[in-house]
């Protein structure tokens, strides 16, 4: 029979607002095997840590009930303040009393007696709890960021600065992600590549860091610390090893007339190609689509022309495995597409174009030189017209758009605004937004300047519609402020869309066991407190992949991702979870049910002989659980029909006895 | 199509055992009534006197090949009908039995009948059987019925989804197809009833059960070394009788632990003492796998991965399961 000491915490007035905690402590003093209950102000204090301890040694306590926040939060608090009063960790367990209780109930009494039923469920299972032990495993010093933009960017850089290293992801033929494509950045206007790029030739320098262009992850297995990872390098038809970037066989390619993806298909490129200057890695690569020597063998100029001879018309694609320590998730974003949203006549003119498209336009390496020339007739623009929130915000729209802020465009929209006001005062500028948004250091400043000291027209309003007239774009808006319908005849419209995680992501997160959110961004671990790491062991966030960000937050977050990773390489061994299944072969049929549900592969069968009556043994199939792959996630002992295979903490008759203890 | 009769079986049985194929032979045997028929294992050809086939051998050996085969050192014959295969499928997936230590021959099947539905017709008292083209029943009140085979046939061969082998190693006779069953009408009637009405349904019916056992004895998905209610560690072991509504548990347990893996055979409601029509059950939880999941016939192929414990990226998200009810 246990001994067990019930704690029950007020959290100040988080629960003893909507739970009598002494009554509460009061109907859990009569449940079987407790023989001390108590209350106190904060349980996760030292006090009241020091009160736990000060009960186990006073009433030789076996268990401990702590009816307290949810056990993700302190749980690891009060297994801790056990193991220092002597007793097993495991031996604790917490009743969510907070956030599943005070905290969603209105009424003292409802919430009283929903408390004690939490506490007697909890008692109920510690009275079948059983000490146990974690084991150890060893810890592979290697990581993984998948994700070659600035977020992967930067903490690759300081994960192979800590000394350990590092291989970057890219699905892209060169590393530099979405930043690689911006003209200036705010709010200090520096030039994106005149930042970007050093870093970029940082990573191909360091020799901590490889990095996997053109590739992309097929495959995870195993558990922090020991992931097993295959990377499908994908065939790019030129030798990488080999390969100088000298750029001949792209000045020679003959088929020229192929969309260009890095600027977003305002101009083209040829069928070889380096995707920009500072690529990296600058090697070439052939784009099967489109190349004629791959679609029908007829060409092979690129292969004449190429004085390194890296030319390999049959390379195929490659699969790379690898083991990781630990791995950081750098997918980061998209704009949305712009197809449903008509209104705005996006794929009716070429001169509404989307914000990033923009940025093509005035970048100095983008496909008018720098000049802002509009797409339809390379004419100058006179009258701007910026339309901020598209899809964004949008909780109505929610089959076109997305309900939360994008967070980048209004500065964005501002740095266009001010950049197109400096070097063009004789253009007018609008700007249609909902609100403002400007939280962060600077930004505030910057958005005054463009409107007090560039003049640029901030109107609260949105755009209704835009219809192309003539060589004019007809635009329909509200100014709210004044009440007033405005049309203005614009040359260029240009779209704030909405940001989203890249397609990439969701199977990514199944592959990884990583939760997502309903917008597909990564769910970290903790929303305030674990904001880099997400809640599956040995899995880390950076960048956009976890929800909208600028480039001096992505930066940040990089850096902390790293942090974390570096934190976990430099351990030599980590403790596992003893919460893990086995099987009882006793028991075990072998139908090999659990194999196929476990997430894992932490299932095997083996040939076990078994002593029979009368002398005879019995050959049998059984199940083997790996605990150094074991999650503890339970898939297994749900579809085990003999109820062979059980999960140590949280065994079947354990929880079986909590639902009993609510139902009683 | 060749007539498969009790002297066909006996010749290829004898055959088999003479030529030293197999060295022992599942089938048929009459027990106390004629239409009492039981499973029997048969070591040689002298034996085999006793072998009988007719109207009355629906029993499903599959599941006897578990014990069976680990009895020999050379194979097993066992005579499958279409619907037996399934199950034979299913227990190969589970690593039941030993495949190389069986020798399946396939039998057509034109249905078998349910001798309560012979009951109802030529009333009680019944002193024989005989089965050809008609059933043809005396009574010990000196009366002699005929019965149309198909005014009797048991339910499952009535609403029968296929009369295609999906394994055997030689077959008797022409092989048939899938068919196109109306087997779920009877869930579909279930499910147009309120909550309140399902379940006095179920009451009625399953407060009937005298727990013998039967159906799990008889299951060819039940084969666990241990049945959870008969473990004691178990936490479901004593939750099967403690009252009214937990006697249901047994049924509703055990057609969760079966669920995806039973090939609905029907061999549950065939041995019921109680009548209790327990297949419905397991059939309502294979509609559903099939309209959540899509199609899926358990025992089709060895080694296919039941929707149940598989996990693709277009499964639906439990809230869909719930409005596409």
């Amino acid at each position: 029979m246990q001994r067990i000491g019930v704690f029950v915490c007020w959290c100040g007035s988080n629960i003893a607002g909507t739970v009598d905690v002494q009554a509460v402590s009061e109907a859990l003093k009569n449940e079987p095997g407790v023989v001390f209950s108590a209350n106190y102000q904060y349980m996760c204090s030292q006090a009241g840590q020091n009160m736990i301890i000060d009960a186990v040694k006073e009433h030789n306590l076996t268990g401990i009930v702590v009816c307290s926040c949810s056990p993700r939060m302190h749980e690891a608090t009060f297994r801790k303040t056990a193991a220092t009063a002597g007793l097993n960790p495991y031996m604790v367990e917490i009743a969510n009393i907070r956030e599943q209780c005070s905290w969603v109930h209105k009424d003292m009494l409802t919430g009283t007696e929903k408390a004690i039923i939490l506490g007697k469920a909890a008692v109920a299972k510690v009275n079948l709890n059983t000490p146990l032990v974690a084991g150890e495993t060893p810890v592979t010093k290697r990581a993984l960021v998948i994700g070659g933009g600035i977020a992967g960017i930067q903490t690759a850089l300081d994960i192979a600065e800590a000394g350990f290293p590092v291989d970057i992801v890219e699905t892209k033929p060169t590393i530099g992600g979405k930043m690689a494509q911006l003209d200036k950045t705010f709010p200090t206007l520096d030039c994106a590549a005149c930042i970007l790029t050093p870093k970029m030739v940082d990573v191909a320098q360091n020799e901590n860091i490889r990095i996997f262009s053109y590739s992309e992850v097929t495959e995870v297995k195993g558990f922090v610390g020991n992931f097993d990872v295959t990377v499908k390098k994908k065939a790019r038809y030129v030798n990488e090893d080999i390969c100088t970037g000298c750029g001949a066989c792209v000045e020679k390619c003959p088929m020229k007339k192929v969309p260009n993806e890095f600027n977003l298909g305002m101009d083209n490129r040829s069928a070889i190609y380096i995707p920009f200057a500072q690529a990296v890695p600058k090697v070439a690569t052939i784009d099967p689509n489109h190349c004629n020597m791959l679609k029908n063998g007829r060409c092979g100029v690129c292969s004449k022309v190429c004085a390194a001879g890296a030319i390999d018309y049959k390379q195929q694609d490659e699969y790379i495995q690898e083991k990781y320590g630990a791995i950081v998730v750098a997918t980061g974003f998209n704009p949305i597409s712009m197809d449903k949203f008509d209104e705005y006549a996006y794929n009716q003119s070429k001169d509404v174009i989307t914000s990033l498209e923009f940025e093509r336009l005035t970048n100095a390496a983008g496909p008018t030189a720098g000049k802002l020339l509009r797409p339809s007739d390379l004419k100058h623009p006179h009258t701007i017209v910026f339309v901020q929130c598209v899809g964004s915000r949008c909780a109505s729209c929610a089959e076109k758009g997305k309900e939360y802020c994008s967070k980048i465009c209004c500065m964005y929209t501002a740095k266009h605004a001010m950049l197109t006001r400096d070097k063009y005062p004789d253009t007018e500028v609008y700007v249609f937004y909902i609100d403002v948004r400007t939280p962060g250091k600077s930004f505030d400043e910057f958005y005054r300047r463009a409107v007090e000291e560039y003049g640029v027209h901030y109107i609260k309003g949105m755009v209704g519609k835009v219809f192309p007239e003539g060589d004019k774009l007809k635009v329909q808006a509200s100014d709210l402020l004044n009440n007033k319908q405005l049309h203005i005849d614009a040359d260029l419209v240009v779209l704030a869309a909405a940001i989203e995680p890249d397609k990439s992501a969701r199977p990514l997160a199944t592959m990884l066991t990583a939760s997502m959110d309903t917008n597909d961004f990564f769910t970290e671990a903790h929303p305030k407190l674990r904001p880099v790491e997400s809640p599956t062991a040995g899995v880390f966030l950076s960048g956009t992949c976890q929800g909208p960000k600028d480039i001096p937050e992505t930066v940040s977050q990089a850096s902390a991702a790293a942090a974390k990773v570096v934190s976990l390489l430099v351990k030599d061994k980590l403790k596992g979870n003893p919460c893990v299944a086995s099987s009882d072969e006793l028991m075990c049929n072998g139908c090999s049910s659990c194999e196929r549900v476990c997430p894992y592969g932490a299932i095997t069968y083996e040939d076990k002989e078994f002593r029979m009556p009368n002398r005879t043994v019995a050959i049998r199939r059984v199940a083997k659980v790996n605990p150094a792959v074991c999650q503890g996630c339970g898939c297994c002992t749900v579809v085990c029909p003999s109820g062979a295979m059980d999960l140590r903490g949280f065994a079947n008759r354990q929880i079986i006895a909590e639902v009993d203890a609510i139902c009683k | 199509m060749q007539k498969i009769t009790r002297d066909l079986l006996v010749e290829k049985a004898v055959s088999l055992l003479e030529n030293g194929t197999v060295d022992m032979v599942l089938g048929w045997k009459k027990g106390e009534f004629d239409y009492d028929i039981t499973p029997a294992v048969f070591a040689d050809a002298d034996s085999l006197k006793d072998f009988v086939f007719d109207d009355f051998c629906g029993a499903n050996f599959s599941k006897y090949l578990i014990s069976n085969t680990k009895k020999t050192a050379s194979k097993v014959l066992v005579f499958l009908k279409p619907c037996d295969t399934y199950s034979f499928n299913q227990l190969l997936t589970e690593h039941r039995f030993d495949r190389e230590k069986v020798y399946a021959v396939g039998i057509p099947c034109d249905g078998m009948v349910d001798i309560h539905k012979i009951r109802a017709i030529s009333g009680e008292g019944i002193a024989k059987i005989e089965c050809g083209e008609k059933i043809t029943v005396s009574t010990i009140y000196d009366e002699t019925v005929n019965i149309e085979k198909a005014d009797v046939l048991a339910e499952r061969c009535v609403t029968c989804k296929s009369k295609k082998h999906v394994a055997y190693d030689e077959l008797l006779g022409e092989d048939g197809e899938v068919l196109e069953s109306a087997r779920f009408d009877e869930v579909e009637k279930l499910e147009s009833m309120t909550a309140d009405e399902r379940f006095e349904f179920w009451q009625g019916e399953l407060s009937r059960c005298i727990r013998c056992n039967a159906c799990r004895d008889v299951c060819p998905a039940c084969t666990c070394e241990k049945c959870v209610f008969d473990n004691p560690a178990s936490p479901v072991e004593n939750k099967a009788a403690a009252n009214s509504f937990e006697e249901k548990m047994f049924h509703i347990i055990r057609a969760f632990h079966v669920a995806g893996r039973c090939t609905d055979c029907g061999e549950c409601s065939r041995v019921c003492p109680q009548h209790i029509p327990l297949h419905l059950l397991n059939r309502k939880f294979i509609k559903d796998i099939d309209n959540f999941y899509g199609e899926y016939q358990a025992g089709e192929e060895v080694g296919s991965r039941a929707p149940l414990v598989n996990y693709t990226t277009e499964d639906l998200e439990p809230g869909e399961a719930v409005e596409g009810r």
